[in-house]
C-alpha cells in the first residue's frame, strides 16, 4: 500500500498520526506528510485506512490504485 | 548587441553570443517574419511522426529548457502512449509563462522568434496527433503579438491563455489547471499531465525554448545542432545572467563551456570576484566557489551538484549572501500559491529567521532551526517551491564559505546597509515594449 498526503488539503487536525503514528510525520505547523515515501507497511494499513477515512480534510489518498 | 529596454520595474537584458561555437543562431536584431523563418529549412521536411521525432530528440539530447531538464523524447513517448491506450487525442502546450523574475529567454523567443516556437508546438501536435495546442504565456502585450503570428500554421491552431504573472503559475500542473478550470495553482502528483492533464487529456506541456530547439533540430537537422556544444550535449543554450548590481544578460552558448568563463566575458566574473553565485535561478540554490569553473549543461552540471535549471544564473557582487537568501525566501513566501500549510508556515519562518540572521538579531535556536527545516521540509508541499527554498537554505550553510556563522558572530555591514527591491526582488528582469518597427 503507498499513500500519499495532499499538502494543499491537509489543515493539519493530526487525526492521523493518532491512527496510524509510524505512518505519518507531522512538521513544526502540525501538517502531516506520509512516512517512507508513503510506503506502508502490513502492521499499519488498519491504522491508515481508519485515517484515510476520518481526516477532516480528504487529504489522505492511495496512489498504487490509481 | 542592443540592448532590449526594461520595463520600468525591472533591468535591461541585453542580447550576448558567445564569441565562438554557436552555430545557428537562436537571436535575432528584430521579430522574424514567417518567410524569413522558412527561408532557414532544409528542403522538403514534413511533420516527423512519434517515433521519428522522439528519435531525433534522443539523438540531439533534447532536454526541457524550462527547469526540470526532462528529456523531451521520453516525455514525447510518454503522452503517445498514454493518449494511445486510453483512445484520445491528447493536447500539447507550449510553457511561456516564465515565472522565473530573473529569466527572460522564453519572452525574448516569443517575440523574436514566434515562429519558430510555434513550428515546434506543431511538429510536437503531427506527431502525438493532437486536435488542441495551447500557448500559455504571462505577459498581455505578448500574447496579442503571439496572436498576431497564428497565421500560416500547418495544424491546430493554437488558443493563446494568458496567465496572471504569479511565479507558481508556470509550474506544469498550474498551467494545465489554469487552462482547464482557470485556477494557476499547482495540483499534487500523480496524476502528471502526461496522465491527466488539460480537459483531463494526456498532454505534453513543453517550455517555450524546449520547442523552439525542437523545431531546430527538425528544420534544421541534427549535424547543425551537433556543430555546437558537446558530444554528451551538443548544441546551445539561452541563459540569463543577473548580477544584484549592472548589466543583465541574455546570452546564447554553446553546452560545455565553463561557467566562470562565461562570467568573465559578460563582465560580472571579477572585480570585484563575486560573493556568490546561484545556477538554476530561484530554484538552484548556491554554487561552492569551487565549482564556479562548472561546465554549463544539464548532465555537467547535475554532476556537479548543481542545476542548470531554467538557464537563470545569479551573480552576486555587491551584496550579502545571506541578504540575498533573505531576499528570495521572502519571496517565496510572498509568491507561493497559499495552498499547502506547510509551504506557507514554512517559508515564512525561513524567511523571518533569515532576516533576524541578516539584522544580527538572530534567535539563540534560528541556527538549528534553519538546518533542520531545510533537511526535514522537501518533498512536503504539493509543487517543488517549498524544496526550492529549502535549498536555497541548505546551501547557504554549505557553500557559502561560513557566511551564516559570520552573522551570528558580528554584524555585516553589507546587509545593514541594505538595498532597494523592485518590486520584490533586485533580481528582475524583463522586455521593453517593442519599437513601432518591431510590431
Amino acid at each position: 500500500m503507498r499513500i500519499q498526503v495532499e499538502g494543499a488539503r491537509c489543515q493539519a487536525y493530526g487525526l492521523c498520526v493518532e491512527h496510524a503514528p509510524a505512518a505519518f510525520q507531522l512538521d513544526d505547523w502540525g501538517y502531516a506528510t506520509a512516512a517512507d515515501d508513503g510506503l506502508v507497511t502490513a502492521p499499519d494499513v488498519p491504522g491508515v485506512e481508519k485515517a484515510i477515512a476520518e481526516c477532516p480534510a480528504q487529504a489522505i489518498r492511495r496512489i498504487d490504485s490509481d | 548587441m542592443k540592448t532590449i529596454e526594461a520595463r520600468p520595474t525591472t533591468r535591461a537584458v541585453r542580447l550576448r553570443r558567445w564569441p565562438a561555437g554557436t552555430g545557428d543562431s537562436l537571436l535575432r536584431e528584430r521579430p522574424e517574419s514567417l518567410a524569413d523563418y522558412r527561408a532557414s529549412w532544409r528542403p522538403d521536411i514534413g511533420f516527423p511522426a512519434l517515433e521519428q521525432l522522439a528519435d531525433l530528440c534522443d539523438r540531439v539530447g533534447l532536454r526541457g529548457r524550462g527547469g526540470a531538464g526532462f528529456p523531451l523524447a521520453t516525455k514525447l513517448r510518454a503522452v503517445g502512449m498514454r493518449a494511445r491506450a486510453a483512445g484520445v487525442a491528447p493536447v500539447v502546450v507550449a510553457n511561456g509563462d516564465e515565472g522565473e523574475p530573473a529569466s527572460a529567454k522564453d519572452r525574448y523567443l516569443l517575440r523574436y522568434r514566434p515562429h519558430l516556437v510555434l513550428d515546434g508546438l506543431t511538429i510536437a501536435a503531427h506527431a502525438l496527433e493532437a486536435q488542441r495546442a495551447v500557448v500559455y504565456l504571462a505577459d498581455d502585450e505578448l500574447a496579442a503579438a503571439v496572436r498576431g503570428r497564428l497565421g500560416g500554421l500547418d495544424g491546430p491552431v493554437p488558443n493563446v491563455v494568458l496567465a496572471p504573472g504569479r511565479y507558481v503559475a508556470g509550474e506544469e500542473t498550474a498551467a494545465v489547471r489554469m487552462i482547464s478550470e482557470g485556477v494557476p495553482k499547482p495540483t499534487a502528483k500523480p496524476p502528471r499531465p502526461h496522465e491527466r492533464g488539460v480537459d483531463g487529456r494526456p498532454t505534453l506541456v513543453a517550455n517555450v525554448e524546449t520547442l523552439a530547439h525542437l523545431a531546430r533540430a527538425v528544420r534544421l537537422g541534427p549535424d547543425v545542432i551537433a556543430a555546437a556544444g558537446t558530444t554528451d550535449e551538443p548544441g546551445v543554450t539561452l541563459l540569463t545572467v543577473v548580477p544584484d548590481v549592472g548589466e543583465a544578460c541574455l546570452v546564447e552558448v554553446p553546452f560545455g563551456v565553463r561557467l566562470s568563463e562565461l562570467l568573465r566575458f559578460l563582465g560580472v566574473g571579477t572585480e570585484p570576484a563575486p560573493a556568490a553565485v546561484l545556477t538554476g535561478g530561484f530554484f538552484g540554490g548556491f554554487l561552492p566557489r569551487s565549482r564556479w569553473d562548472v561546465p554549463i549543461g544539464h548532465t555537467s552540471m547535475r554532476a556537479a551538484d548543481a542545476a542548470l535549471g531554467c538557464g537563470s544564473i545569479l551573480v552576486i557582487r555587491d551584496g550579502c549572501p545571506v541578504d540575498v537568501a533573505h531576499e528570495l525566501l521572502d519571496y517565496f513566501a510572498e509568491e507561493n500559491a497559499r495552498q499547502c500549510g506547510v509551504c506557507i508556515n514554512g517559508t515564512r519562518a525561513m524567511a523571518d529567521a533569515l532576516g533576524r540572521v541578516a539584522a544580527h538579531q538572530a534567535e539563540v535556536e534560528d541556527p538549528d532551526r534553519l538546518r533542520r527545516w531545510s533537511e526535514t521540509l522537501p518533498g512536503r508541499g504539493d509543487c517543488a517551491l517549498l524544496d526550492a527554498a529549502c535549498r536555497i537554505v541548505s546551501t547557504l550553510f554549505a557553500h557559502t564559505d561560513g557566511a551564516l556563522q559570520r552573522h551570528l558572530d558580528q554584524p555585516c555591514a553589507t546587509c545593514a546597509r541594505g538595498h532597494e527591491r523592485r518590486p520584490r526582488t533586485r533580481f528582475a528582469v524583463g522586455l521593453a515594449r517593442p519599437s513601432e518597427g518591431e510590431r
